[in-house]
């Protein structure tokens, strides 16, 4: 493919794509670690209903209504899941598994039933989201990249999620030797003035950003696979955190940019007409890496198991 | 340890709190509503090794972690060289029980040990190579230095527990908090750990650890602490560690032949 149609088609598409999966899989890592992988799925569930209030009342699709919605729908269940564990006195794994499906069950329902056919928000859109039309029209080449005024019609969705990814990498770059001990050990982590309860509170809101950030243009069905999908598969490759981090970015980017051409080319060279969702075949190429590594990859086995006493 | 030899039957918390290491005054924790540690005051003596002993569920381990600030009491007060908490952090060096952690964790022997210097090393120093020679020499007394480069998923429990101990030593504390250090370990690695923990009494260095062998209690350790939820005993061992103290700990859970055996030890 050309430059002339490569740059202004699929480049951006595959940059967001790329950014998004790199952007869910960083923090991944450490949630998996600490066996927290599902709350990236919570996230995606309980954001839904936020963001379709926020465009309810403001008619726009726009960042800052988007964030401080999600960030008011988080904000709701934390209080819900409390109060259903105190008032019906049941365990927190219970209370968080009624709030998050009701959650997104209730962001369905505004969803089906607020008109929203002026702007592309629908149920497809919060699942998929519309990552093959965030293209680059103003773009004509790859001369184009260092063309002022073409780079002010990039899609806005490219430069709010390389930023989003700058600060997650800055987030885990700085916090680094907390986050690994406080992962590991938080006891001994506690002791030595790692204050591990506001940390496992700004991971998890570094997730939600990333999450957030990530869902307008991708959607939720990669967003939860990219929380949990690269770090797992990442973690059978290697024994090194450091190493099982660049693992995940390797097959995050590499699940991004072969299931956006595979969905773009696959099925033509299958013999169909159309092309199928960008994001559900990155969220299945994530899955296939991970399957790939569950099968053959070198240290898939718990070597560190509690063992029998 | 003049000292020590007057001070024998005297209720210890009388002793100076300023000079205790760790002073814990009225403290209370419960998990629910149940009570685990009730009203509990201890002061652990300068350059001791002290065993806090009691039957399951006593409390030990959660007296140990209210003390630190791991788990938050109802009530009390906690003083570490006659200093609130926080302000004596650097000074103390904490061995979790090893069943408190995923050894499946994706790292090294040597990177474990390297966690007990993150306070020097701050958020982004760089590990240097005195870091690293410190690190391989507290493995080294422990005897794991051959194991710097291993993955802790592939270590026995003793190997574990060893790494933890040099994970502490590398803090180069003045107070060393051991939370079952002998639990599920071979032979060996008890001889090893107990050897250490001797060597930093010799150098002066206060040691308190959660024991539950009561047979290497007068072998190991000079100062007991008996707990039952309340405190029962508190002393040097040949006063605070008697049959009669043993008795009101673990209630009918001792069998009397038990108790005789000990008190023979004793006398």
């Amino acid at each position: 493919m050309s430059g002339e149609d490569f740059v202004p088609l699929s480049l951006t598409p595959l940059l967001i794509g790329t950014f998004a999966a790199i952007a869910c899989a960083l923090p991944g890592n450490f949630l998996v670690l600490r066996k927290q992988a599902l709350i990236g799925d919570a996230i995606s569930h309980v954001v839904l209903p936020g963001i379709v209030v926020a465009f309810i009342l403001t008619g726009t699709i726009s960042t800052w209504p988007m964030m401080l919605g999600a960030a008011g729908a988080a904000i709701v269940s934390v209080v819900m899941i409390e109060a259903i564990r105190r008032l019906g006195q049941i365990e927190p794994g219970a209370a968080m598994g009624v709030v998050f499906t009701t959650m997104f069950a209730g962001g369905v329902l505004l969803l089906e039933q607020t008109d929203t056919s002026s702007v592309h928000l629908d149920v497809e859109h919060a699942l998929y989201g519309n990552l093959e039309s965030l293209i680059w029209l103003d773009a004509v080449g790859w001369s184009s990249l260092l063309d002022l005024t073409a780079l002010a019609g990039l899609p806005p969705e490219l430069p709010r999620i390389a930023l989003t990814l700058v600060g997650v990498i800055l987030f885990i770059w700085v916090f680094w030797r907390p986050l690994k001990i406080s992962t590991f050990d938080e006891g001994f982590a506690q002791t030595i003035g790692i204050r591990t309860g506001a940390l496992g509170m700004a991971l998890v809101i570094v997730a939600a950003i990333s999450a957030v950030a990530s869902f307008d243009a991708v959607g939720s069905i990669i967003v939860i696979a990219m929380f949990i999908c690269p770090p797992a598969a990442a973690r059978m490759m290697t024994n090194g955190l450091e190493a099982q981090i660049a693992w995940s970015v390797v097959f995050a980017g590499a699940s991004a940019v072969s299931g956006y051409v595979l969905a773009g080319y696959g099925p033509l060279w299958l013999g169909a007409a159309d092309a199928v969702s960008a994001a559900g075949m990155i969220a299945t190429m994530s899955g296939l890496i991970l399957a790939i590594a569950a099968l053959w990859g070198p240290y898939r086995t718990r070597t560190g198991a509690p063992q029998e006493a | 340890m003049l000292e020590l030899a007057t001070n024998q039957g005297i209720p210890v918390a009388e002793h100076n709190v300023e000079d205790s290491p760790l002073a814990i005054r009225g403290l209370t924790v419960s998990y629910g509503q149940k009570p685990v540690v009730f009203s509990v005051d201890m002061t652990v003596q300068p350059g001791a090794m002290t065993a806090i002993i009691g039957p399951n569920g006593a409390g030990k381990s959660t007296l140990l972690k209210a003390a630190l600030g791991i788990v938050a009491p109802l009530s009390g007060q906690v003083t570490v060289f006659g200093q609130p908490l926080e302000q004596q952090r650097a000074r103390i060096a904490y061995v979790p029980q090893r069943a408190s952690v995923d050894w499946d964790f994706p790292t090294r022997v040597i990177d474990v040990v390297l966690m007990g210097l993150s306070r020097q090393l701050g958020l982004l120093g760089r590990i240097r190579a005195r870091h690293m020679s410190r690190a391989m020499e507290c493995l080294n007394r422990v005897g794991m230095r051959d194991f710097a480069d291993r993955q802790i998923g592939q270590l026995s429990g003793g190997q574990q527990q060893r790494v933890f101990l040099a994970r502490a030593l590398a803090q180069d504390a003045d107070l060393y908090l051991l939370d079952e250090p002998f639990a599920g370990v071979d032979a060996a690695t008890e001889k090893a750990i107990i050897a250490v923990l001797k060597s930093l009494k010799e150098a002066g260095k206060t040691v308190v650890v959660v024991h539950h062998d009561l047979a290497t209690v007068t072998e190991y350790f000079d100062h007991v602490f008996l707990i039952n939820t309340r405190k029962v005993a508190e002393g040097p061992v040949d006063t605070a560690f008697t049959a009669e103290t043993l008795q009101t700990a673990y209630g009918g859970r001792l069998a009397t032949a038990q108790i005789d055996q000990i008190s023979r030890a004793l006398a």
